[in-house]
């Protein structure tokens, strides 16, 4: 088997310098009635060449984005080109199969690449200091509502309507079996919301996501004017990390803690996984922050070095007093993200954000002038509503078996929500082209 | 000149009027190694002996502080956040963590002095 | 005087400074941050000249300045291949990190994982169009279902501490359906800490159950805390000590006597997969970490996958997404109705680490039903060849049987020498291998875990084992210097982690301005 090296011969030797017998002497502390006498229902041993038959039968069963006619699938995942050199770097087989760093004198390369990270998710979320990544963004938002929570020794949580279904699901999860309320409201995207207005001493934190999961787009200094004004803290989510080279930051729009899926940057679709959560606050939380955190100091010989630091958060020091139970973060999706905004820098990423707005600017006008249908947003980056006559799950169901991937109707977000059920969430990003948003046009005149 | 007693814990109370300076023991120090952070009480808490008080973290380890009687406290040592290795350079005065205003003396009685502590921490090998 | 510089060998002596013009030292070059090297205007991608339209960003275009560094693709290619340079891996040799299981990462799992119809399906696309991808979930499910012997499994917790709060909700969900809400949770002292992490996060008061002098949970003083507000108790199987839990069955049978659930850690699977059914000793969830037994890969810390095995009793509780079969082929059950409508809810978003499956599957069946029999027994053989060459000149915690997957020693045999635990491991990288997991679990003093795993060879095991009798025998003789100055050849040597905590730096920041000449 060709990922196991020992020999009969090997093993022979092996038994004799231990002194058994034969291998199940080894196992002699498994009860008897517990030990398998006969093979499981499974299959033998198989070559790369069977293997890989079989998974690709199984891939081949997929339609994939890029073999799609168009497609314009968002809500909370969007489809970026990545650039080649970054799938090559994460492959070298010192960062692929590297451990967490625990060792800093042989953990150089993870622990300065993470430190590049943490400052980069600082600067485009414009807040003072981010950790190493944790498992996605709906998941930081959760570990984000219970840090408002031990920080501010308050219950009561807000949040929005136009928050990602599975954002909010996800803290509701996380918050099942502590105390304090969850308030939400019924989502609408024709119509703003008045946060605000539930925000009240009880209130330990208040979640937005800009642009939201509508695509709008929205000034939260006044929210964050009104919950520093109670003592609240402001938990803003992005799920389209690209936005951000395009919009105010919420750091800079008030937030006291940014949660973000950086999954758009260095990382594909993956069918919902691995992705990267980011989470960045405010320095005066730094010790309250669940998650790694790489810091910087020296080594005996006085040369800059990176290792993880204030560690006495975390599980494996605190064990049940601990911020968070988390032990990985998503290492190599973060060096992903950090290669990929590397290549970008600045000019890069500004470049990206805009040619990804101009292009969703395009479409929406092209949609716009179909008669039945309407672009609700006032505002969008790359991420619209367009509100069909008629269902719009259906419609989607007739396109794909086009080879059209149109959109994500809101009814697979909001079952429940017969008011959503006409509504048709559409992404367009840089991949996107002419000729592909005009199949998408044509497409969805023929099926209205 | 009032008396330092001690706790199994390795805090030590120095008690003038009704008010006791708290602290930990120069032994807890040196096995905590270099203290990195002290988290320190809000002012008025109520503490009861032996509960939790404060924590103190070194690199490797989060410790537990108690409060060596029961009471409210009065006073902590801000200065304790911006130079936490006070603790190890003088654990028994400048690296004090709070003081606390006394509910019962009494409880006094069930510290050891110093001469008992010295045994206790000679028995500990 | 501080001592790490005083040996015969300590920069002090060789110089700290390799001599040469650039600060490098050959094929060890110096690397500064990206920030460091970045030129605003610069851009290592290129874009096309976009659209002329006028905006409708709502007023809100971002006027402030990225501050992010511009590099070419060069640059930036030399950049992150010189850090991994600086990285230790399991492709650069044996990674001994007990209850890490660091094994191959084989490379077909790559090159599927990157098929186009697994990579660039996007988790929203109408249920239609992703049938091969649904199938592959639920033939992931089949194995582990098959392997662990378990009825159900919940696919979509992102790694083993997510997978633990994912089974402890379902017992939580399960005990309150009942109306029978209870307050706490029994771990052994020996447990990894997301154990006890994790029960506070449900909820739950911890409670510690102490080992017996074998290493093993004490059944009785297990008896003794079981009561009816007993939620659960949490065992890790083999244990973290190495040694498999002989009384596992009577430990099982205790807790359900009590109406409590059996929730097993399934870290150390790979000691047993293939010989043993987790189902089989009365277990009633147990975590799975695909990047431990399925090796999946670590990737300097993550991502992970943690996928849950449950009995028919919890599987209703069970976090949305569900992969179920459906008239019209593979459906996604994503909210909690129907079918469903006792889940404890959804995890994070989406549907779980498809990646990881992918990789995690293309394994299984590379190994098939006897390769993965093989894996157990040559895991478990390649451990106990360690304790046995070792036991010499080391100390084994627990020396009067047979170790698991893993060989568990102490610092006795450092006795009165002035090495650590710490130091000896610190020499351990300069001999050109990561150090054994250290210091844990607690239950031992000054403890050195070492897992080789099935994919090293019996070659690499007799190198390790050379450089570890080697060193103990200088420990011995009394050369705690040379000790406390390791490591001396690593790209750097130990750091400040005491100057790291008291004043963090935990981003880069432009230099002050000079200050201006008088």
């Amino acid at each position: 088997m060709r990922y196991l090296p020992l020999t009969a011969d090997d093993r022979r030797a092996m038994l004799g310098a231990i002194g058994a017998k034969t291998i199940d002497d080894l196992f002699v502390d498994v009860p008897v009635s517990a030990r398998l006498t006969k093979p499981l229902d499974l299959p033998p041993h198989a070559g790369e060449l069977e293997v890989e038959r079989e998974l690709s039968a199984l891939a081949g069963k997929n339609l994939a984005a890029g073999q799609a006619k168009a497609s314009f699938v968002g809500a909370g995942a969007y489809r970026h080109h990545v650039p080649a050199a970054v799938d090559h770097l994460i492959q070298r087989g010192e960062f692929l199969t590297a451990y967490t760093p625990y060792q800093p004198e042989i953990s150089q390369g993870t622990l300065q690449m993470l430190f590049e990270f943490q400052s980069q998710v600082a600067l485009v979320t414009g807040m003072e200091v981010a950790n190493a990544s944790m498992y996605d963004g709906a998941t930081s938002a959760a570990e984000a509502v219970l840090m408002a929570r031990r920080t501010v020794k308050r219950e009561k949580v807000v949040l929005s309507a136009a928050l990602h279904p599975h954002y909010r699901e996800t803290i509701e999860t996380f918050a099942r079996y502590s105390d304090g309320e969850i308030v939400v409201n019924t989502p609408d995207p024709t119509k703003d919301e008045d946060l605000a207005a539930l925000i009240d001493d009880r209130t330990a934190c208040v979640v937005v996501q800009n642009p939201d999961v509508f695509g709008r787009i929205r000034d939260l200094a006044p929210l964050a004017r009104a919950c520093q004004a109670k003592g609240a803290l402001l938990i803003a989510a992005v799920t389209e990390v690209v936005s951000l080279g395009a919009i105010t930051p919420p750091g800079e729009m008030g937030a006291d803690i940014v949660v973000a899926e950086g999954q758009s940057i260095g990382n594909g679709l993956n069918f919902g996984g691995p992705y990267v959560g980011l989470f960045a606050t405010r320095e005066k939380y730094i010790r309250q922050m669940p998650g790694r955190l790489a810091g910087q100091t020296v080594d005996a010989d006085g040369k800059r070095g990176f290792v993880l630091t204030l560690s006495t958060r975390e599980q494996h020091i605190r064990r049940e007093k601990a911020t968070s139970n988390i032990c990985t973060n998503s290492g190599l999706c973060a060096l992903a993200f950090t290669i990929h905004m590397a290549l970008l820098g600045s000019e890069g990423l500004r470049q990206l954000a805009r040619l990804n707005h101009a292009k969703t600017v395009q479409l929406a006008d092209k949609l716009a002038a179909l008669p039945s249908v309407k672009v609700l947003n006032d505002s969008f980056f790359n991420e619209f509503t367009l509100r069909l006559p008629k269902a719009a799950a259906p419609v989607v169901e007739t396109l794909a078996a086009q080879g059209i991937l149109a959109g994500v109707p809101l009814s697979r977000l909001y079952p429940g929500e017969k008011n959503l059920a006409n509504d048709l969430l559409i992404a367009v990003t840089e991949t996107a082209t002419d000729a592909q948003m005009d199949v998408l046009v044509s497409g969805l005149k023929g099926a209205l | 000149m009032s008396e330092t007693k001690y706790t199994q814990e390795h805090e030590w109370i120095r008690v003038e009027g009704d008010v006791g300076t708290v602290g930990i023991t120069d032994y807890a120090q040196g096995q905590l190694g270099d203290v990195v952070y002290v988290e320190l009480p809000a002012v008025g808490k109520a503490v009861k002996q032996g509960g939790d008080m404060a924590v103190v973290e070194s690199v490797k380890a989060a410790s537990e502080v108690y409060a060596p009687v029961s009471g409210e406290i009065v006073a902590v040592n801000d200065e304790l956040t911006g130079a936490p290795e006070t603790v190890n350079a003088d654990a028994a005065g400048k690296g004090w963590f709070v003081k606390i205003k006394l509910g019962d003396k009494a409880q006094l009685d069930k510290l050891m002095d110093e001469a008992a502590y010295k045994t206790f921490l000679a028995e500990l090998g | 005087m501080d001592a790490r510089n005083t040996h015969k060998d300590s920069p002090a002596v060789i110089g700290a400074h390799p001599g040469t013009a650039t600060g490098n030292r050959a094929l060890q070059i110096e690397e500064q941050l990206l920030f460091e090297q970045g030129e605003p205007l610069r851009c290592g991608v290129d874009f096309p000249e976009p659209p002329k339209v006028t905006d409708r960003l709502g007023g809100l275009a971002r006027k402030s300045d990225l501050g992010l560094p511009g590099l070419s693709e060069p640059q930036v290619i030399r950049h992150f291949t010189r850090l991994s340079q600086k990285n230790y891996s399991i492709d650069t040799g044996l990674f001994p990190l007990g209850s890490c299981t660091m094994k191959h990462n084989p490379r077909l799992n790559e090159k599927l994982a990157r098929l186009p119809g697994f990579g660039d399906i996007h988790p929203l696309q109408p249920v239609s169009t992703v049938q091969g991808a649904l199938e592959l979930i639920d033939k992931l499910a089949h194995w582990l279902k098959t392997l662990t012997g378990m009825p159900a499994v919940a696919m979509t917790p992102a790694a083993g501490a997510h997978g633990e709060f994912c089974g402890l909700l379902t017992i939580r969900a399960a005990h309150e359906a009942k109306g029978d809400a209870r307050r706490r949770v029994l771990v052994p002292e020996s447990a990894h800490g997301t154990n006890p992490a994790t029960a506070a996060a449900c909820g739950y008061e911890v409670e510690s159950i102490p080992a017996t002098p074998r290493g093993r949970v004490d059944l009785a003083a297990l008896k003794a805390k079981l009561g009816p507000d007993v939620a659960a108790i949490m065992v890790t199987n083999p244990n973290t000590c190495g040694l498999f839990e002989d009384e596992v069955i009577a430990i099982a049978q205790a807790a359900h006597d009590h109406g409590a659930y059996f929730y097993c850690d399934g870290a150390n699977f790979n000691a047993i997969v293939g010989k043993v059914r987790p189902a089989d000793l009365g277990i009633d969830v147990m975590h799975i970490n695909l990047h431990k037994t399925f090796s999946t890969p670590h990737g300097g810390g993550g991502p992970g996958a943690g996928p849950v095995v449950l009995t028919a009793a919890l599987a209703p509780y069970a976090p949305t997404p569900w992969v179920v079969h459906g008239p019209k082929g593979f459906e996604l059950l994503e909210s909690a109705e129907g079918a469903a409508k006792a889940s404890v809810g959804r995890l994070k978003a989406f549907h779980g680490q498809m990646g990881m499956f992918v990789r995690a599957l293309a394994y299984m069946l590379s190994h098939g039903n006897d390769g993965l029999k093989q894996v157990a027994e040559d895991a478990v053989l390649n451990a106990n060849y360690l304790l046995a060459r070792l036991r010499d000149v080391m100390s084994p915690a627990f020396g009067d049987g047979p170790c698991m997957h893993e060989a568990l020693f102490d610092d006795k045999f450092l006795d009165g020498s002035g090495v650590s635990t710490l130091d000896f491991a610190k020499a351990l990288i300069d001999e050109g291998f990561h150090p054994t997991t250290i210091y844990f679990p607690l239950v031992v003093h000054g403890a050195m875990l070492m897992e080789p795993t099935e994919t090293e060879s019996k070659e690499s095991l007799d190198q390790f084992i050379m450089a570890l009798r080697s060193l103990a025998e200088k420990a011995k003789a009394g050369e705690a210097a040379f000790f406390h100055a390791a490591p001396r050849l690593t790209p750097r040597r130990r750091l400040d982690e005491t100057a790291a905590a008291r004043k963090p730096i935990l981003r880069w920041r432009p230099p002050a301005p000079a200050q201006a000449a008088e």
